[in-house]
């Protein structure tokens, strides 16, 4: 049985006969609230592999399932309890991994499968409007091994239109120093053909992040958020089998610095426009001290068509300067202290649009009542350096 | 040295945009938020676009204001 079907199987023995929805009284026993499977198939090209210095094909498909079920239970002082499980699992594979090591037929990094757990908990005072949670999160994959921690406060207005949050973060990620083949002591790929077999070095990347937000309610029809993160990196922030080719055509591995600072500032809003079309948007800048500023922005636009159906058209610009340290194929020097060939640094624009379809029949999805609501969505992205990406999601709710 | 314009202009007129907005809000009850309260009204990333906030934080320089990952947590950036 799979993973999923065993978490599936796990939330239907806790499942009970849906609460009923009374004010006098609220359970103290720990029931089941919702459950949310999401699937996405994930596809992308281009030319531009960092793996081969820039040159080489991007080729990756990404196949993505996460299942999360969340319990609820109030304590003594009528304070809601919320606890989130959630386990994801990713199988890739990438064209321009196998090029780490050339020689194998194929090497552990050609496809690989990452599994994420994660453990939320937060307690709501609804008369204070106060909440605090926290969190654990954790995630491997073969040379990736990552810990992180959350905490959150959030506490609304008096007259409960308006609400600050702030969070904290910190992810403490060991990755191995798999270095292309060319570049090992001894020039030697795993000596079977397979690179499981190798003891590597590790490095550490250590991630901590602010955030502040504040959402507020504008009248019946409008409500708008400000967020503001403040996000600092610090130890091995390039990926060790990243190429960088010279002028001299000599090759070597990207380098970078050990420091990231980010600051990412943000606007929401959301606007019922009239009874059947809502307007959601978003818009993001962002600057670090790479040399990477950006500007997102991004507008759905759900329309209903029914209660019960929704259909939403989106559309997201994203345009990104260069950083500092990035240069094309052979036009590094010798002499420049940092040097990446990695196109996610590069100066581009995207356009990624698509649209989403969504049903939450009142008698459920296909009949089945515990089956609340079922979302598709499919969206194509495009970038000016070449590379273009398919995505397809499906999100199922059980209640 | 690099200067952008517009960041400069959406910095400082951040404030202002904020004070217009909270001085043209309009208390709402509970009861009223029907179309506030509506699934697809909610100021966040929703479920179904977890992957593609993944692709885009691996694949673009830029991260975080948007509820997802703001760095860590993955080989991404």
């Amino acid at each position: 049985m799979s993973v999923t079907g065993i978490l599936l199987s796990l939330f239907a023995s806790f499942a009970q006969t849906p609460s009923k929805d009374s004010s006098s009284y609220k359970s103290r026993k720990l029931s089941f609230e919702e459950a949310n499977l999401v699937s996405s198939y994930y596809r992308q090209d281009g030319d531009n592999a960092a793996v081969t210095g820039g040159i080489g094909s991007e080729k990756l498909t990404d196949l993505s399932n996460s299942i999360d079920v969340r319990f609820i239970k109030w304590d003594k002082r009528s304070r809601k309890h919320s606890f989130d499980i959630e386990v994801g699992v990713d199988h890739y594979t990438s064209a321009s991994s196998d090029q780490i090591n050339p020689q194998t037929i194929s090497s552990a990094s050609h496809a690989d499968t990452r599994i994420y757990p994660s453990l939320n908990w937060s307690v709501e005072d609804e008369k204070k409007g106060t909440t605090f949670g926290a969190g654990l999160s954790f995630s491997t994959e073969f040379d990736y091994q990552s810990a992180g921690l959350g905490l959150n406060f959030s506490k609304k207005t008096a007259n409960r239109n308006g609400e600050f949050t702030a969070k904290g973060q910190v992810y403490l990620d060991r990755l191995k120093y798999i270095l292309p083949v060319e570049l090992r002591p001894g020039g030697g790929g795993g000596g079977n053909g397979d690179d499981e077999g190798e003891h590597y070095p590790t490095k550490n990347r250590n991630s901590y992040s602010g955030s502040l937000s504040y959402s507020q309610i504008i009248n019946q029809r409008l409500q708008v958020m400000f967020i503001a993160d403040l996000v600092y990196q610090q130890g091995y922030l390039g990926l060790p089998f990243h190429r960088v080719y010279f002028l001299d055509n000599s090759v070597n591995i990207e380098k970078l610095p050990d420091q990231r600072i980010k600051i990412p500032l943000g606007f929401r809003a959301s606007y019922f426009l009239g009874d059947r079309v809502i307007l959601r948007g978003f818009y993001r800048y962002y600057t670090d001290d790479w040399g990477v500023k950006a500007h997102t922005v991004n507008l759905e636009t759900p329309i209903k068509i029914n209660p019960f159906l929704s259909v939403s058209p989106f559309y997201r610009y994203y345009t990104q300067t260069a950083a500092d340290y990035f240069m094309p194929y052979r036009n590094h020097k010798l002499t420049d202290e940092f040097y990446t060939s990695n196109y996610d640094l590069s100066k581009f624009n995207s356009n990624f649009y698509g649209a989403g379809f969504k049903i939450t029949p009142p008698k459920g999805v296909f009949g089945i009542q515990r089956l609340n609501t079922l979302e598709l969505r499919y969206g194509h992205y495009t970038r000016t350096t070449g590379m273009n990406s398919d995505i397809v999601s499906l999100h199922l709710k059980f209640k | 040295m690099k200067k952008n314009k517009i960041p400069g202009i959406f910095l400082s007129s951040f404030p202002l945009t904020l004070m217009l907005v909270l001085f043209s809000c309009t208390p709402v009850k509970e009861y009223q938020k029907s179309m506030l309260n509506d699934s697809e009204m909610v100021l966040g990333a929703k479920k179904v676009e977890k992957t593609e906030m993944s692709f885009q934080t691996y694949r673009e320089g830029a991260s975080g204001a948007n509820g997802g990952k703001t760095g860590g947590g993955c080989g991404c950036n």
